[in-house]
């Protein structure tokens, strides 16, 4: 099936920032697939792309085949938008909300009441209705939120960080509405939480750094990164820059961190190496020790999976 | 094409939200009456202190009460809506910026427009009690038109530019003060620029039309500054493409 949405080399600086760099990535109709990344990975500037808030910098993003900056109204047209936080007028009523959005949008008069009824009913907000929108519980509030996005019967829904902020309940019941939608519609969503895509998505791009570092199902990127090895090493007796040379050398070595030398120690060295699924590089090290005359004081090997992964991303971006 | 048909249903969508918005907030009603209470004052004290009945006065004082009462109805029209984020999808809707800005600025307009309607209680109560020109005032309310759609277009490019509605205030404020000043210094100016103050003046052409004389270049001027200032608001919402909004 072809693509429904394709980004090519995609791009946003904000002066010297680049937001987003070079983002490629395709989602098939039907697919419900989640942008994941930590804060700042530019999940919401890749959003605001898609939705035509602004236009890339560079690259380009075509939604059913129109290009997003020449048919901006018309790929508007065709699509849902959710944008983080939720905002709404909070001075309306809901239903007078969820009339405005229908109108705006070009909706018939003839048609409206029916529109609106279906979206309050398929958001379960029926008991809302009469309701002041600053009256909603947070968990209403995205409902709402939700109802005008679908309220044209979009092809295409995008939400920004949807669970954000809400309580355990109200997620499930979110999560849960969000793949109701995604039996009948195409929807990216953004999300810094592993969890949420392996709970509502059929697709996964990670996103760091304005990057996508990887793509796949759940499963997929899963398998792809639980072989993953990580040993740890405590090695006596070597030069830090000839270490970390000689651990680079080794055929399958993926990543190599070599740390300060200890305190108390001088010459010992803590050490990591990463291989790739299935490859072990235990005997390597050893006969690389044997070879240099290098006392090999511990090593210990780990499995590393995809949350490990994904912590790291965020840790770093935390710390 | 339906392009532009739902372009204007955007537009009118827009409108009929941000009018009922104002009669939904105090802070509206607060402006309106105040302004009311001061135009009646203006009438009344000449009616009873003078002796006359005459809108002169209240003409004559209308262009300072405007550069006050403008920007503070059209402050909230973008600014508020940069404040709690819906302008990132308002502007995602299937509407042109200049739609946005076109059914914000009616709006306010129709706001003033219902303010100014009741002011006309004044010269009907005049003519009841005395002589007044029916073709002047019609006229005057013209000039009191033309005049508040050129402050609310200023406070409304001003609501564009911040997130503030107290900034947006100050700024419509400033400059509507500006171009209203120009007109009362205008004889202090060397005398080669005063052709160009007079010209840009808001002063010299609200004259005109107060005095009973309706003349093209006078609607002209007016007309042009609103068109300047909606697509200064206009270009200032796309400067998000751009910029780092
Ligand atoms: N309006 C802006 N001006 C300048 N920098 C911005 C702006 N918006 C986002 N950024 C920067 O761009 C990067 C990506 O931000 P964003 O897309 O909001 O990430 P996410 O939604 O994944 O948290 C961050 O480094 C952020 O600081
Ligand atoms: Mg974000």
């Amino acid at each position: 099936m072809e693509a429904f949405v394709e980004a090519e080399n995609l791009t946003r600086t904000y002066g010297a920032v680049r937001a987003v760099d070079r983002v490629s990535f395709q989602i098939r109709k039907g697919e419900v697939v989640g942008l994941l990344g930590p804060n700042g990975a530019g999940k919401t500037t890749t959003m605001k792309m898609l939705t035509c808030f602004m236009p890339p910098t560079e690259g380009r993003v075509r939604v059913a085949g129109l290009d997003v900056v020449e048919h901006s109204l018309e790929v508007r047209r065709r699509l849902g938008y959710l944008p983080e936080n939720v905002p709404l007028y909070d001075e309306m009523g809901v239903w007078e909300y969820l009339d405005f959005m229908a109108r705006v949008r070009g909706i018939e008069a003839s048609e409206r009441g029916r529109a609106i009824r279906r979206a309050v009913a398929r958001c379960g907000l029926g008991a809302m209705i009469g309701k002041p929108v600053s009256a909603l519980s947070k968990g209403y509030r995205q409902r709402l939120g939700l109802a005008q996005a679908v309220i044209h019967d979009p092809d295409l829904v995008i939400l920004d960080e949807p669970t954000t902020g809400l309580d355990p309940n109200q997620i499930v019941e979110i999560r849960q509405l969000i793949r109701q939608i995604g039996s009948e519609k195409t929807v990216l969503l953004s999300t810094h939480i592993l969890q949420e895509v392996e709970a509502v998505c059929d697709r996964v791009l990670i996103i760091n750094d304005g990057r996508i570092i990887a793509d796949g199902t759940p499963a997929q990127l899963h398998s792809e990164f639980q072989g993953a090895q990580e040993l740890s090493l405590l090695i006596g007796g070597a030069a830090h820059d000839d270490l970390s040379a000689a651990l680079g050398g080794i055929a399958g070595a993926e990543r190599v961190q070599v740390g300060e030398p200890d305190a108390r120690n001088s010459g010992v060295f803590a050490a990591s190496v990463t291989s790739g699924k299935d490859t072990d590089l235990r005997e390597a090290i050893f006969r690389l020790c044997v070879q240099r005359g290098w006392v090999l004081l511990e090593m210990h090997r780990r499995v590393v999976s995809l949350e490990d992964i994904f912590r790291k991303l965020t840790v770093r971006e935390g710390a | 094409m339906s392009g532009k048909g739902v372009g204007m249903t955007g537009a009118y969508a827009i409108f009929r939200r941000e009018f009922a918005a104002y009669f939904g907030q105090p802070v509206a009603y607060v402006v309106i009456t105040a302004y009311l209470l001061i135009c009646g004052w203006f009438f009344a004290s000449t009616l009873f202190l003078e002796g006359q009945a005459t809108v002169r006065t209240y003409f004559e004082a209308a262009p300072l009460l405007l550069v006050f009462f403008a920007p503070a109805i059209a402050m909230r029209l973008l600014a508020d809506e940069w404040r709690s984020g819906t302008m990132e999808l308002l502007i995602t809707l299937p509407v042109r910026d200049m739609d946005v800005v076109l059914g914000k600025y009616l709006a306010a307009l129709a706001v003033f427009m219902v303010a100014q309607g009741v002011t006309l209680l004044y010269p009907l109560t005049a003519g009841l009690l005395g002589n007044v020109d029916g073709g002047q005032v019609v006229s005057a309310y013209i000039g009191m038109l033309l005049l508040g759609g050129t402050y609310l277009a200023v406070g409304l490019w001003a609501s564009a530019v911040t997130a503030s509605q107290v900034v947006a205030f100050i700024l419509g404020f400033f400059v509507c003060f500006v171009l209203f000043l120009l007109g009362k210094v205008v004889a202090l100016a060397p005398a080669p620029l005063v052709p160009l103050a007079e010209a840009i003046a808001v002063d010299t052409h609200f004259a005109n039309l107060a005095r009973g004389v309706v003349d093209s270049r006078d609607v002209l001027y007016f007309l042009s500054l609103i068109a300047l200032c909606l697509l200064g608001a206009v270009s200032t919402l796309e400067g998000r493409k751009w910029g780092s909004r």
